[in-house]
């Protein structure tokens, strides 16, 4: 059964309800005295996010400082119901223009219901697109194109829109320039062993778009994936050209990409929807180019000092540079004072996370940059447990570079107008989860 | 920017009421409109604003359509509390369904449907129906959802409009949104009802496929959902449906991809080609690692249905380990899962990668990962017999870190490996031993005393450390005392020299004379009259070769898992449970109060004992009490005698004996819990439960002949309990024709054979016939049965007692799954188990009841039970001056408060 909710609930950390609505009729009034008395009260909190209490299920999230409570009865679709709630708040903050916590939500309250009324009925998710829903559901504190116009005199064929088969871009749209913006965003994400050997290593990347196009714009995409070259190779029966080509492991798919044209021709071809949007999901776990490589040495010296040395290395192009790089070293929870020397860059003990964090603002490619800190700690009796030492973190931003090696090859735009378009990319690539034991 | 709303929030100080219900009546728009969301605001913080009904309905006739959106709300929240005022709606609602803007056609037809006042759903129909055939596909798509929302309130009606047609005539609708609703409201339907209302042919199968590519991600996972029930014809159909849906598997939605995921793993069973499965498996892969770089809880999902995944198809994600590799961040949730996954995974290939991870988890912070983690390599050594000596080292590195729980861990799981490669890596007890004092953890103790007591013979200072333990006897928990026993005994057996033989008697006389523990003390008794009796039987019994054990990690069994994975994606994969075990709502099942949901019960489930309707779950509360002697000294206990003390030779020992079958009788009732599945009776079923009628005590029994023979000559007879229960007169049970069944009530007398110690509510049964061996189970004995029809006492008597009773004879228990709907109808279920109400009271939100009830020989029960009327989780008090009955009686309030 599809069915991902039987009511949802708003509340903050007290607990208190900010928000609810029932869909249907199969759980009580006071589910959320329920879920306050068994998870918020006690240790369950944050040890599992679905738990069955009486005959209802709890599925909830905690976003910034709310907690979204969807509460079911039957055998739902866990995976549908967290999947809405991500998208609603997506579509909050795309109404509030940005935040998404208490005072949103009671500011904005009326709205709310307004939304929840109609992206979800009778437990069955709706259409859930900004976009589209702004046509027709506005009010005041809203930023929206139709604003002006009264509230009560909707957008004649918004409803048109809202069950069209393209759902997500409206029609009539007039841009005096036609412009896309295309961000390639990498994460890396690394694992490395305190021997120096890559555990794990992957890259998820996204291809977020701004899109400022009129009318009803057919775009394709076309990247350096080995399989969407070979293809286009294939079809236009020459020789792939040589050059670097790379290998996704897995994609997925803004809901306006046409899935089954990518299944047999494999080109990413879209209508997209208008201003910002997110149009694709990559994972690439070979020939993952590392922008750093981190050196730690930790010594303890008896019971009371630490030596700590970390190197890090750049090993990106000699160009470019990486910005607000950020090594935190854990060190023991009984740290009394510190002493830094470093390279470059500025290092300090932050006790609240138990680290030594050392923050360099601007890091150019193929150099290297040293800190050592020497840590005295607080002797204490009877601690027999050694410390376990929790891995090197590292956060750091790299423009201009993609750990891939992914590349935009072309952007097409047809619309029946003909106008040109003016595309911009741009590459970034961040740190995921860079983790290095030590 | 955002609103300003929360000034709605604040109140004055005025009366409040009086002052919004002068607002609401403003005769300005905007002062009327600021006013309805005061209320609604007022409606949010859980304030009771049903009182402003009228006014607020006077609002709804308002061009204004957010005005009428917030109207609208209010009605749902209190129609219900209002059903006479809400025909007041019932016009505007009318005339909104013909109103030229589709979005107020929708939203009136929406609301309507949300208010369920059996007067509105009349005048619903004829919007309804005119709304189905709507031109505006927006007006359409709500209608559908609408008719799943009618057949909530009214199936009957909803048939007899032929909304159903209308519904199915939806599915060939032009425009995609409507049609994923319209599966959706029909998949539910489906759902709630025993006829075939919603069956998918080859002709709405392909109908549905195409829809797939048009509509929105949640309409596509509408539409997988309910192609999931559909069967392929043959291999050719199957592929086909799979290469339909295989591009799903690149959707962002990871509702979507999973419900994809679901549709192929089906369609494979069906599918022959080798080639087409592997290059599946191939595909499935990707998205499934892509769901890992979700939010966590959409992770934690992702995990569970992996974790079936991988049960049935292996080879998908055999080479994607490291993917499963724990971040230090990772909430514990989803560490735990993936450690699951990791050793499903693990293999020869990828041992050594696994251990080092596994070993670098063990020395994390969190307690209960930490031993996730040394669980994890024992398992693996059980798993994989070529990687045991590695994941041995390992086990030993990390007890040299002596950090107390993870060497207690590993020596619980050591324990395991010693059974699964029996005289192999026995060199490492003496790097054991090292930790003995270390060890305050019973499973860890009992697990280092099993293997003292095994390996005897090769430890020089075996008796020394036995002797250590066993200063503490008395005190330790019997999970260690049994352990201790045993060893001692295998000890005494492997050295029978003067040490051993003064702890052997140290023991036997501790664990006979001087415990309450009838497990304990009956094995004791067995190993004492085996050593007087004959040494070498002795020998024979309790040295004798164990089986070896293998891997669980594989523990669902195949029919569970095949269940399991067509509900990939839904709660019954995350509770790995099939959905039957946790949703409430029954079949067609008229919503009702409790007790007349036992009425439907009683004349619709006759035949199917199987639904334990009554919620006690009786066989799987028998499956874990009997359990407990036998599982946790599984690895150590020697066979048959210990762990199942031979009943029938203890029943003719008893004063009534065997007695003949007699003549019949036919009584009917709510279904019984089975007791003696068909399975283990050879094809006999026994379903039985203990109940009181006209202050007499009965057994109602009964028989399900599954065998290809007439059974005859049945007997029954029960073992020593703890509350005497025994026979009062001859089973009567005809000779039973195959297929056929019987039911009889058996009457009962209490204290006849009273078993001593301390009060249990197991009640061990044996039957017979004269074709099958004898069958023994397990029941266990209400303790409201014994309550009598004279329980009730007057309000003084029982502040008198409770006063007279000294404070520690109170006891407090939580039921936590236990909810009171209704004070009423709890108040009268109790009193038809004769326990009894005497007066109640309110503390905040909370209902405190006090009740009492008597067992015979004037044993009395003051009872405090305190709830929330709606909300999960009883707490009951109790004071009565027979201590020892305080479990049993906890048992039975649990199961009728259920």
């Amino acid at each position: 059964m599809p069915v991902a909710a039987s009511a949802i609930y708003f509340l903050n950390l007290r607990g208190d309800v900010l928000i609810n609505r029932l869909y249907r009729d199969d759980v009580g009034g006071n589910m959320v005295d329920a879920f306050r008395m068994h998870i918020m009260q006690t240790k369950e909190l944050g040890t599992c996010p679905v738990r069955q209490i009486g005959g209802c299920s709890f599925l909830y999230m905690r976003i910034s400082n709310v907690y979204i409570v969807i509460v079911v009865s039957s055998n739902a679709n866990v995976a549908c119901a967290f999947k809405f709630v991500v998208e609603a708040v997506a579509l909050f903050k795309s109404y509030f223009g940005g935040a998404f916590d208490e005072d949103a939500i009671r500011n904005n309250f009326v709205l709310i219901y307004e939304l929840l009324d109609e992206i979800m009925d009778f437990g069955y998710p709706q259409n859930l697109s900004p976009e589209i829903l702004k046509l027709y559901i506005t009010q005041e504190g809203v930023r929206s194109p139709f604003s002006s116009k009264p509230s009560d005199k909707p957008v004649p064929n918004a409803t048109l829109q809202v069950t069209g088969a393209v759902g997500w871009r409206r029609e009539g749209l007039v841009y005096k320039k036609n412009e896309v913006f295309l961000d390639i965003v990498e994460s890396v994400n690394l694992l490395m062993s305190s021997k120096g050997s890559v555990l794990r290593c992957d890259v998820t990347g996204k291809i977020l778009m701004k899109c400022f196009l009129s009318g009803m714009p057919d775009l394709k995409l076309g990247l350096n994936d080995k399989i969407g070259l070979e293809k286009e190779a294939q079809l236009k029966s020459r020789p792939a050209k040589s050059g670097k080509t790379i290998e996704l492991d897995d994609v997925t798919f803004h809901q306006c990409v046409n899935l089954t044209r990518f299944n047999s021709e494999k080109t990413v071809s879209f209508v997209p929807p208008d201003g910002e949007f997110e149009l694709m999901k990559y994972r690439i776990t070979e020939g993952v180019n590392l922008p750093f490589r981190v050196l730690p040495t930790i010594k303890e010296l008896g019971r009371t000092r630490m030596e700590i040395n970390v190197k890090v290395k750049s090993v990106f192009g000699a160009k470019m540079f990486a910005l607000g790089v950020v090594v935190k070293v854990p060190v023991p929870k009984q740290t009394a004072k510190t002493s830094f020397q470093t390279t470059s860059g500025k290092a300090k003990y932050n006790a609240s996370i138990d680290s030594l964090v050392w923050k360099i603002r601007k890091f150019p490619g193929q150099t290297e940059a040293t800190m050592s800190a020497e840590v005295e700690l607080i002797s204490t009796m009877g601690e027999k447990k050694s410390w376990n030492r929790p891995p090197i973190q590292m956060e750091f931003q790299v423009p201009m570079f993609t750990a891939s090696g992914l590349r935009v090859r072309f952007l097409k735009v047809w619309e029946k107008s003909g106008y040109n378009t003016v595309e911009w990319v741009r590459y970034i690539t961040r740190a995921g989860s860079y983790e290095i034991r030590c | 920017m955002s609103g300003h709303d929360s000034k709605y929030f604040s109140t004055t100080k005025k009366g409040e009421i009086p002052e919004l219900k002068e607002e609401l009546n403003s005769q300005y728009k905007d002062k009327r409109k600021d006013a309805v969301k005061k209320v609604i605001a007022a409606m949010t913080v859980g304030k009771d604003v049903s009182s402003l009904f009228t006014d607020v309905v006077n609002c709804m006739q308002t061009e204004n359509l957010e005005l009428k959106k917030l109207v609208y709300l209010y009605l749902i929240n209190y129609a219900k509390s209002q059903p006479d005022l809400a025909i007041l709606a019932v016009n505007t609602f009318v005339k909104d369904s013909q109103d030229p803007n589709p979005l107020i056609r929708a939203l009136a037809v929406r609301t309507m449907g949300c208010i369920r006042v059996d007067k509105i759903t009349e005048y619903l129909c004829d919007p309804l129906q005119r709304c189905l055939k709507d031109d505006d596909p927006y007006v359409r798509k709500t209608a559908a959802i609408c008719v799943a929302k009618l057949y909530d309130i009214n199936a009957e009606l909803v048939e007899d409009r032929g909304f159903l047609e209308a519904l199915k005539d939806l599915i060939s609708d032009n425009n995609p949104m409507v049609v994923a609703n319209a599966v959706a409201a029909l998949a539910e339907i489906q759902d709630s009802s025993v006829r075939p209302i919603f069956e998918i042919t080859s002709h709405t199968l392909s109908k549905l496929l195409t829809a797939l590519n048009e509509c929105t991600e949640w309409g596509q996972v509408f539409i997988l959902d309910s192609l999931s029930r559909y069967k392929a014809a043959d291999a050719r159909e199957a592929e086909n449906i799979v290469e339909r849906v295989t591009p799903r598997l690149q959707h962002a939605n990871c509702a979507v991809v999973l419900s994809a995921v679901k549709i192929i793993l089906l369609q494979m069973e069906l599918i022959t080609s080798t080639d087409v499965v592997r290059n599946l498996c191939k595909k499935m892969a990707p998205p499934l690692v892509t769901l890992l770089s979700a939010e966590p809880e959409i992770q934690y999902v992702a995990l569970r249905n992996i974790n079936l995944i991988v049960q049935k198809r292996p080879t998908i994600l055999a080479h994607e380990i490291k993917v499963f590799f724990c971040k230090y961040n990772d909430p514990i949730y989803v560490k735990m899962e993936k450690l699951e996954i990791m050793i499903k995974l693990a293999s020869d290939r990828n041992i050594d990668q696994v251990l080092l991870e596994f070993k670098e988890y063990a020395t994390e912070v969190d307690v209960d990962f930490v031993r996730k983690a040394v669980r994890a390599i024992g398992r693996c050594a059980i798993k994989l017999e070529r990687a045991a000596e590695r994941c041995i080292s390992v086990l030993l590195e990390l007890i040299k870190i002596k950090v107390n729980y993870v060497v207690q861990e590993a020596i619980i799981v050591i324990k395991d490996i010693f059974r699964r490669y029996p005289n192999t890596y026995e060199s490492i007890i003496a790097t054991l031993c090292e930790s003995l004092d270390t060890l305050d953890e019973p499973e860890a103790k009992a697990s280092m005393i099993w293997i003292i007591g095994e390996y005897a013979e090769r430890i020089d200072n075996a008796d020394e450390l036995l002797e250590s333990f066993l200063e503490t006897f008395p005190e330790e928990p019997a999970l260690v005392q049994l352990q201790l026993l045993t060893a001692t005994v295998k000890l005494f057996l492997k050295k029978p020299t003067e040490g051993p033989q003064q702890m052997i008697q140290a023991v036997l006389n501790n664990a006979t004379v001087e415990t309450d523990n009838p497990d304990l003390r009956d094995r004791a008794y067995i190993y004492w009259r085996l050593l007087s009796t004959d040494p070498e039987a002795a020998k024979d019994v309790v040295l004798a070769e164990k089986p070896v054990i293998s891997d669980d990690s594989n523990q669902l069994d195949s029919s569970l898992l095949d269940e399991l994975l067509a509900n990939i994606s839904t709660l019954s994969s995350v509770y790995h449970k099939p959905p039957e075990s946790f949703v409430s709502r029954v079949k067609a099942a008229p919503r009702a109060d409790d007790e007349e949901f036992a009425d439907t019960a009683e004349t619709g489930y006759s035949e199917s004992p199987s639904q334990g309707v009554d919620g006690a779950s009786p066989s799987s509360s028998v499956g874990t009490s009997s359990n407990v002697p036998v599982k946790q000294p599984a690895t150590a206990s020697p066979p048959a005698p210990a762990a199942m003390p031979d009943l029938l030779g203890d029943l003719m020992g008893m004063d009534n004996a065997i007695v003949p079958v007699d003549e019949p009788a036919t009584p009917s009732g709510p279904p019984l819990p089975v007791l003696l599945p068909s399975t283990t009776g050879q094809g006999l079923q026994i379903s039985a439960q203990l109940t009181r009628r006209d202050g007499q005590i009965y057994y109602d029994i009964s028989f399900e002949n599954g065998t290809q023979g007439v059974l005859d000559g049945f007997m029954i007879q029960f073992n020593k309990n703890s509350f005497g229960l025994a026979a009062g007169e001859a089973l009567q049970v005809p000779p039973l024709q195959p297929g056929a069944s019987t039911r009889t009530l058996l009457l009962m007398v209490p204290f006849q054979n009273i078993s001593p110690g301390a009060p249990t509510s197991l009640l061990q049964v044996a039957v017979k016939n004269n074709q099958q061996p004898v069958w023994y189970f397990n029941d266990k004995i209400p303790l409201h049965v014994f309550f009598g029809e004279d329980g009730k006492m007057e309000r003084a008597g029982f502040l008198e007692g409770w006063k007279s009773l000294p404070d520690d004879h109170e006891f407090t228990k939580e039921f936590p799954s236990s909810v009171i709907s209704s004070i009423d109808a709890t108040v009268e279920r109790l009193a038809a188990s004769n326990v009894f109400f005497i007066a109640k009271r309110k503390n905040a939100n909370l209902d405190v009841l006090y009740l009492s009830a008597k067992m015979p020989r004037g044993i009395p029960f003051l009872i405090e039970i305190t709830a929330a009327v709606g909300v999960p989780g009883v707490k009951c008090a109790v004071k009565t001056p027979n201590k020892e009955m305080v479990p049993v009686f906890f048992e039975a309030m649990e199961a009728l408060t259920k």
